[in-house]
């Protein structure tokens, strides 16, 4: 007899097959959908991915950050740097988002990692209040009012051309696929990463971390190590999607980018209602939210009320989201990280 | 003289971050729970005291508040209670932007104020530096709020009470108390200071619905420095962070809430728990 550990049922095959299919569905998608489907689906896109990465930090990894605001708008404002000061093209500025998001996440963490539970929420949320304040010192780029990409740069945006000419629209609708692609891209990369790092022997560790970080150690997991790992990734990933989302918006204010409501307070509501610390919860969430912002559209901010009243029932009666529940009911679970040992009984 | 004046002012201006902070000074040190909607309300007894005012007078009002903030400790925050703080984080936080919403919706983003007439600008001068009379009362009130919480605190028998739970409610419940019933007493007092921060607040400056999360911050920033569990600390907290508000305003006016933010993580840098700790987290 042969033993072996793994995290792969039938389901998750079946739903590995399924998610390929949906991506290569989705990339081919601008042939046929109209203009305001993709722009939800960009809108639906980022906000995914800023829900799995918060989730990644606070979910998987116990870090329960109200900063990660801080990571989008800096994102954000390096991108319009990057266009405005030094004239790049705004696609691979974005990359300058990323780079800006993990300069801001070192001094960030060697400060917060020192701090716990409700100081470490506090301490993250004071830091990107501090970076909002700085940056709407930044005179060349618009102070507090903030400040618009340029009608060059947006007009001539590297594959704008070619993506209009290939599907058959105009420059301003071809922008939006090409941003729509990009949050494709950043998504499933950010998902798949995910779901590689927790099922490796980093994934385990850092639920060891979350769950007891003296046990951890003890067994030899380097908490610090993992912590920083998982920390400056997110903060990474959060400012290449804070920059994507200004080159689709094309217009930055400090309020909007550095918005603590904006930023982490729907991320958290979005992986909060789908369910924290699995990979489906988001995705489930992030749909709910996106349901109720188109039912409640002609009502102002009424659908925001919905959305804190169902996060604050979430937590009472259904602490582990909607995909908690479904997983409780039916033992349902598409992308598993849970490790099972497989008696291969061919071989006796 | 300048600096005097800038130091007293800023001492002043501490008294009300003092007691933005006093309420959630209290929650905090007794059930470790971090309200994230304890800006918005303040905002909120903000509102409805305008309300009140325009109709009638100020007792029932007092004691719905009460009542409002012994209910949500009973009904929301006595059921994710817990070892991690991450449920109520995540409760309070709902709670906020439904609050925030909410208000929006029924009292519209126009900033609105408490007019309390010739009070408003009036002000006594102490040789060298002249100061606002509503300033003065409101670290009056800051000062006064702080020591009957401490006589509650230290000379009590619910004083005794709040401190048993928050130093270990297993052990205070096999001793007949029942943590949950001492929590919502906890909260229902401090909504009455909520009710006194909100007084002030709304005399003092303009008020929006979307102001809370900042009141908030000043509010965290107080209680933090001045360290888990001691009012006067808090106290303290509140006089650094108006100092250094200040401070920074003296130097260039847009500094003002930057300078606050950071004397906050100096401190933090320099003692994680704060400069007077008197309870373990």
């Amino acid at each position: 007899m042969r033993h072996s550990v793994t995290t792969r049922t039938r389901t998750s095959t079946v739903a590995g097959i399924a998610a390929l299919a949906l991506v290569i569905l989705g990339l081919f998608l601008p042939a046929f959908a109209t203009r305001s489907l993709i722009q939800d689906l960009f809108f639906i896109l980022t906000m995914l991915t800023l829900a799995q990465l918060w989730n990644l930090i606070a979910g998987y990894g116990g870090m329960v950050s109200v900063g990660q605001q801080a990571f989008v708008g800096i994102g954000a404002y390096a991108m319009f740097a990057g266009v405005i000061l030094w004239g790049w093209d705004p696609v691979p500025a974005i990359l300058l988002g990323g780079a800006a998001a993990v300069l801001l996440a070192i001094p960030m963490a060697f400060f917060a990692f020192r701090l716990q539970g409700a100081y470490f929420a506090i301490g993250t949320w004071v830091i990107a209040e501090v970076t909002r304040l700085s940056v709407a010192q930044w005179k060349t780029l618009g102070g507090g009012t903030g400040t618009s990409l340029p009608r060059e740069a947006t007009a001539n945006i590297m594959g704008v051309k070619a993506i209009a000419e290939l599907f058959g629209v105009r420059d301003a609708a071809a922008r939006d696929i090409l941003a729509y692609r990009l949050a494709l891209a950043l998504a499933v990369g950010t998902m798949a990463a995910i779901y590689a790092l927790l099922r490796a022997r980093t994934g385990l560790a850092l639920a060891a971390v979350r769950d007891n970080d003296n046990a951890a150690r003890s067994v030899g997991v380097d908490a610090r190590r993992i912590r920083w790992l998982v920390f400056l990734s997110a903060a990474a990933m959060t400012g290449l999607v804070g920059a994507l989302i200004y080159v689709q918006t094309a217009r930055v204010s400090p309020d909007a980018a550095f918005s603590v409501t904006s930023w982490t307070a729907y991320v958290i509501f979005i992986a909060v209602i789908g369910g924290m610390g699995r990979l489906e919860g988001p995705i489930v969430g992030v749909l709910v939210f996106w349901a109720l912002q188109t039912a409640f559209a002609d009502y102002g901010s009424w659908y925001l009320l919905a959305l804190g009243i169902l996060a604050i029932l979430t937590m009472l009666f259904a602490p582990r989201g909607v995909w908690g529940l479904i997983h409780d009911r039916t033992g349902l679970a598409l992308f598993p990280v849970q490790r099972r040992l497989v008696t291969d009984v061919s071989l006796t | 003289m300048i600096w005097l004046d800038v130091l007293v002012q800023g001492i002043l201006l501490g008294g009300l971050y003092a007691l933005f902070a006093a309420g959630l000074s209290l929650v905090f040190g007794i059930m470790r729970l971090v309200n994230l909607a304890h800006g918005d309300l303040i905002v909120l007894a903000a509102f409805v005291i305008l309300l009140i005012v325009a109709t009638t007078g100020l007792d029932p009002f007092l004691a719905a508040l009460i009542a409002a903030g012994w209910l949500l400790q009973r009904l929301v925050l006595n059921r994710v209670l817990g070892r991690d703080i991450l449920p109520p984080l995540l409760v309070t936080f709902g709670l906020s932007v439904a609050l925030q919403n909410g208000m929006l919706e029924a009292f519209s983003a126009d900033s609105r104020r408490l007019r309390v007439g010739a009070l408003e600008s009036a002000s006594i001068g102490f040789g060298p530096v002249t100061v606002g009379t509503l300033p003065l009362l409101t670290f009056a009130s800051a000062v006064v709020a702080i020591f009957v919480l401490n006589r509650i605190f230290y000379t009590t028998a619910l004083g005794r009470a709040f401190r048993a739970v928050s130093d270990d409610p297993t052990t205070a419940s096999l001793m007949g108390l029942n943590p949950r019933s001492v929590f919502a007493i906890a909260t229902g007092l401090a909504m009455v200071i909520v009710t006194l921060a909100a007084l002030y607040l709304g005399m003092r400056s303009n008020f929006d619905p979307s102001i809370g999360p900042a009141r908030l911050l000043y509010a965290f920033q107080a209680v933090i420095i001045g360290g888990l569990g001691s009012l006067w600390g808090t106290l303290a907290g509140g006089a650094i962070i108006g100092v250094a508000q200040t401070l920074g305003a003296q130097i260039n006016p847009e500094w003002q809430i930057l300078a606050g933010h950071i004397a906050f993580l100096v401190v933090l840098l320099i003692r994680p728990r704060g400069l007077f700790p008197r309870a373990v987290d």
